[in-house]
C-alpha cells in the first residue's frame, strides 16, 4: 500500500529533481542492422530474418538511415556530435531478444552535451540533455497467464517482428530547480520531444504505439540540500497525463517515505492507468550488463561535413515555426490556443493555406466540421477522410458562392465517401446553390403567398421578420439556394 | 592478482552457468592464469597503441535503408523449440523485463 503525503507539503520541504530517458522508435523503412520491413502491426513473426532472430553466423549492418535520423535529432537537441563512436553489446538474458544481448551504446553515444529549452506556463526551462544513442528495440512478449485466456499458464509467447526496430534513446541530465511544476515539466518535455520527432519527420511518435516511450526518473532532495535524493525509474509511461501523473504519484509517495524517516529504494516502478505506481524490478544488486565493444560492427565516425549537410535539413524549430504562424495568421492566443489543442490541425490548416485558403477559414473547417466527424469516428484529425487541399477546394466553392456551407458539408459527406474531388461530389450530387433568379423569384413568390402575414409585416418595415421566409425559400430549394440573394429578391419584392 | 571464488561465482550466474562450489575452486585459478595471460598484452602495447575492437581498420559501413525479404512466418519458426499462435513459446520469466 502506498502512503501519500499532500502535494504542497512536499513541495514546502523538497526539491524534485527529474530524470527522462526517452525511447524513440524511428521510422525508417528497414530495420536497423537488417533489411526487414520495419513497419509495425503485421502478423507475428512475418518480418524478421537470420540478423534479427540472431541465427547463428548472421552479420549485422548498420542501416545509413537510422545514424542520419541519429545525427538529426542530435543537432535538433544541440548536442555535440561524436567524432567517432561504437556500437555496444549490453548482455542480458531475456527472451524478448534471442541474441541474450542488445545492440546499444555505452560510453561512446553519438551524440551528447545538448539541451532543450521549453516554456511552461511562460516560464523557460532549460532541459540539459546527456545524450542520444543508438540501439534496437526488442521483441514483444504475451505472458500467457495475463491474458487470462490460458489459466495458470507458465509461459510466454514471442513475436519478434519488432526486433531490431531502430531506437533512439535520449537521456537528460538531473533536473534540478522545478518546484512544484516538476510533474508539468516533465510531461511539457515528452509533448516538446514528441513535435520535435515530427518535425524531423524521423518517427511516428506516436505514444500510445509505443513509438516514444518515457521512462520517468524523480527522487527528492531536502531544501537547502545539494546531494541528490535515492531515485526511483517509473517504467513505459505511455501518455502526457501519465508522465505527469507518474511523477506527481511519485513525488508525493516519496515525499511520504522520507517524512516518516524512510528510506526509499532504488527501483524500477510500473506506473498504473488508475493513477498509480507498484514496485518492480529491485536494484539492489547493481546492474551487471557486462558491456563491450560490438566486434561484428565498425565504428561509426561522422564526418564534419556530413554532419553540417545535415545540420541544413533541419526544420524549424517547433516554437519559432508556431510564433511564425501565428503571426501569419493573425490569430489571437485563445485561437492559437485551440489549434495547438487539437492535435494535427497545426500542419493541416498549415497545408491548407498553401492551398490557397485563408487561414480563418481553414482554421474554421477543420477545428469545427472536421474536427467533429473525426471525433464521432475516432480518428486522428488528419485520417478524418479529407485532405488539406480537399478543404482549400471547398472553400473556393463557398468564396465563388457555387456551394454555402450548408452545402459545403454535403460536399465533405462525398469525398469522405469516396465520390471524388469537391468539384466532382458537387457535379455528381448537384449541390450547387441555385442563384438564377427566375427560380428564387418564384419560389419567392410561392413563400409570400402561403405567409401573407409575414408578408404584411415586411411591407409594415419590419425587416426583421424576413427571416421566416427566407427559411421558407431555402427549404423550397432543399438548401441549395443562395440565402443573400434570396433576401436581396424577397426585400425588393415587398419594400 | 588472484581471482576471487565469489567473483567467478557471480560471473557465472551472470551467465546462467551453474557451478558448483567444486567448480568454482578449481576454474577460479583456472581463470586466473587466461586473465593473466591477456594482460600481458597491456604490458606490451603502449599508452599509445588504442584498444582494437574490430579487426578491420574501417568506419562507417552503411547499408541503405532498403526493404528486403523477410524469411517469413514459417522459416522463422522452422526451429523453434515450441511454437504456438505463429509465436515462439518461451519459459516465462517474470520480474526480469528490461
Amino acid at each position: 500500500m502506498n502512503d501519500l503525503m499532500d502535494y504542497d507539503d512536499v513541495m514546502a520541504a523538497y526539491d524534485p529533481v527529474l530524470g527522462m530517458e526517452v525511447h524513440v522508435e524511428l521510422n525508417t523503412a528497414s530495420k536497423m542492422f537488417c533489411g526487414c520491413d520495419n513497419a509495425s502491426g503485421g502478423a507475428p513473426n512475418t518480418t524478421t530474418c537470420p540478423v534479427c532472430l540472431g541465427l547463428p553466423g548472421s552479420l549485422p549492418v548498420v542501416n545509413g538511415k537510422a545514424v542520419e535520423s541519429a545525427i538529426r535529432i542530435g543537432l535538433a537537441l544541440n548536442c555535440e556530435v561524436a567524432t567517432w563512436c561504437r556500437f555496444a553489446r549490453k548482455n542480458y538474458f531475456y527472451p524478448d531478444m534471442t541474441k541474450n544481448f542488445q545492440t546499444s551504446q555505452y560510453d561512446e553515444p553519438i551524440c551528447f552535451d545538448g539541451h532543450l529549452d521549453l516554456e511552461v506556463d511562460g516560464r523557460t526551462y532549460r532541459i540539459e540533455i546527456e545524450r542520444v544513442h543508438m540501439e534496437e528495440d526488442a521483441g514483444k512478449l504475451t505472458h500467457a497467464g495475463a491474458t487470462g485466456r490460458i489459466h495458470g499458464a507458465e509461459y510466454s509467447l514471442v513475436d519478434y517482428n519488432r526486433a531490431g526496430t531502430p531506437l533512439m534513446e535520449i537521456v537528460t541530465k538531473p533536473i534540478r530547480g522545478l518546484g512544484e511544476h516538476a510533474p508539468a515539466v516533465g510531461r511539457a518535455y515528452m509533448a516538446h520531444l514528441r513535435e520535435l520527432m515530427r518535425a524531423l519527420g524521423v518517427s511516428d511518435a506516436r505514444m500510445e504505439a509505443g513509438n516514444l516511450r518515457c521512462d520517468a526518473n524523480v527522487s527528492l532532495m531536502p531544501k537547502g540540500d545539494d546531494e541528490l535524493g535515492t531515485r526511483t525509474e517509473t517504467k513505459n509511461v505511455n501518455s502526457l497525463r501519465s508522465v505527469e501523473g507518474a511523477l506527481r504519484f511519485e513525488i508525493q509517495r516519496q515525499g511520504a517515505i522520507l517524512a516518516a524517516g524512510g528510506r526509499v529504494h532504488q527501483e524500477t516502478r510500473h506506473w498504473h492507468e488508475e493513477g498509480w505506481t507498484s514496485p518492480g524490478r529491485s536494484k539492489e544488486q547493481a546492474e551487471d550488463y557486462r558491456y563491450f565493444p560490438e566486434p561484428d560492427l565498425v565504428p561509426v565516425a561522422p564526418s564534419r561535413e556530413w554532419v553540417e549537410e545535415l545540420r541544413a535539413t533541419l526544420p524549424e524549430p517547433p516554437a519559432a515555426r508556431r510564433a511564425r504562424l501565428q503571426d501569419a495568421w493573425g490569430f489571437t492566443d485563445l485561437e492559437m490556443r485551440d489549434v495547438l489543442g487539437n492535435e494535427g490541425s497545426l500542419d493541416l490548416i498549415d497545408a491548407t493555406v498553401a492551398a490557397g485558403a485563408t487561414a480563418a477559414s481553414a482554421r474554421k473547417w477543420w477545428l469545427g466540421e472536421l474536427a467533429r466527424r473525426a471525433n464521432e469516428a475516432g480518428v486522428d484529425l488528419a485520417e478524418v477522410g479529407v485532405t488539406p487541399a480537399e478543404v482549400a477546394a471547398v472553400q473556393a466553392l463557398v468564396d465563388a458562392g457555387t456551394v454555402n456551407d450548408k452545402l459545403a458539408r454535403q460536399v465533405f459527406d462525398g469525398v469522405i465517401a469516396g465520390e471524388g474531388s469537391p468539384d466532382a461530389v458537387v457535379a455528381a450530387r448537384g449541390l450547387a446553390v441555385v442563384s438564377d433568379d427566375g427560380a428564387l423569384g418564384a419560389a419567392v413568390d410561392a413563400a409570400i403567398a402561403a405567409n401573407p402575414d409575414v408578408a404584411q409585416k415586411i411591407r409594415d418595415g419590419k425587416v426583421q421578420a424576413a427571416g421566416a421566409l427566407i427559411g421558407q425559400v431555402m427549404k423550397e430549394m432543399r438548401g441549395k439556394a443562395d440565402a443573400a440573394r434570396v433576401r436581396e429578391i424577397l426585400l425588393e419584392k415587398l419594400t | 592478482m588472484a581471482l576471487s571464488t565469489a567473483e567467478v561465482a557471480r560471473l557465472a550466474e551472470l551467465a546462467r552457468i551453474a557451478l558448483t562450489p567444486e567448480d568454482l575452486e578449481r576454474l577460479a585459478p583456472q581463470l586466473d592464469v587466461i586473465l593473466e595471460a591477456v594482460a600481458s598484452v597491456s604490458e606490451v602495447a603502449g599508452a599509445d597503441v588504442p584498444p582494437t575492437s574490430h579487426a578491420l581498420a574501417l568506419t562507417n559501413v552503411f547499408r541503405p535503408d532498403a526493404v528486403r525479404p523477410s524469411l517469413g512466418v514459417e522459416d522463422a519458426l522452422a526451429s523453434a523449440p515450441a511454437v504456438e499462435d505463429e509465436r515462439f513459446r518461451v519459459p516465462r520469466i517474470l520480474g526480469e523485463e528490461q
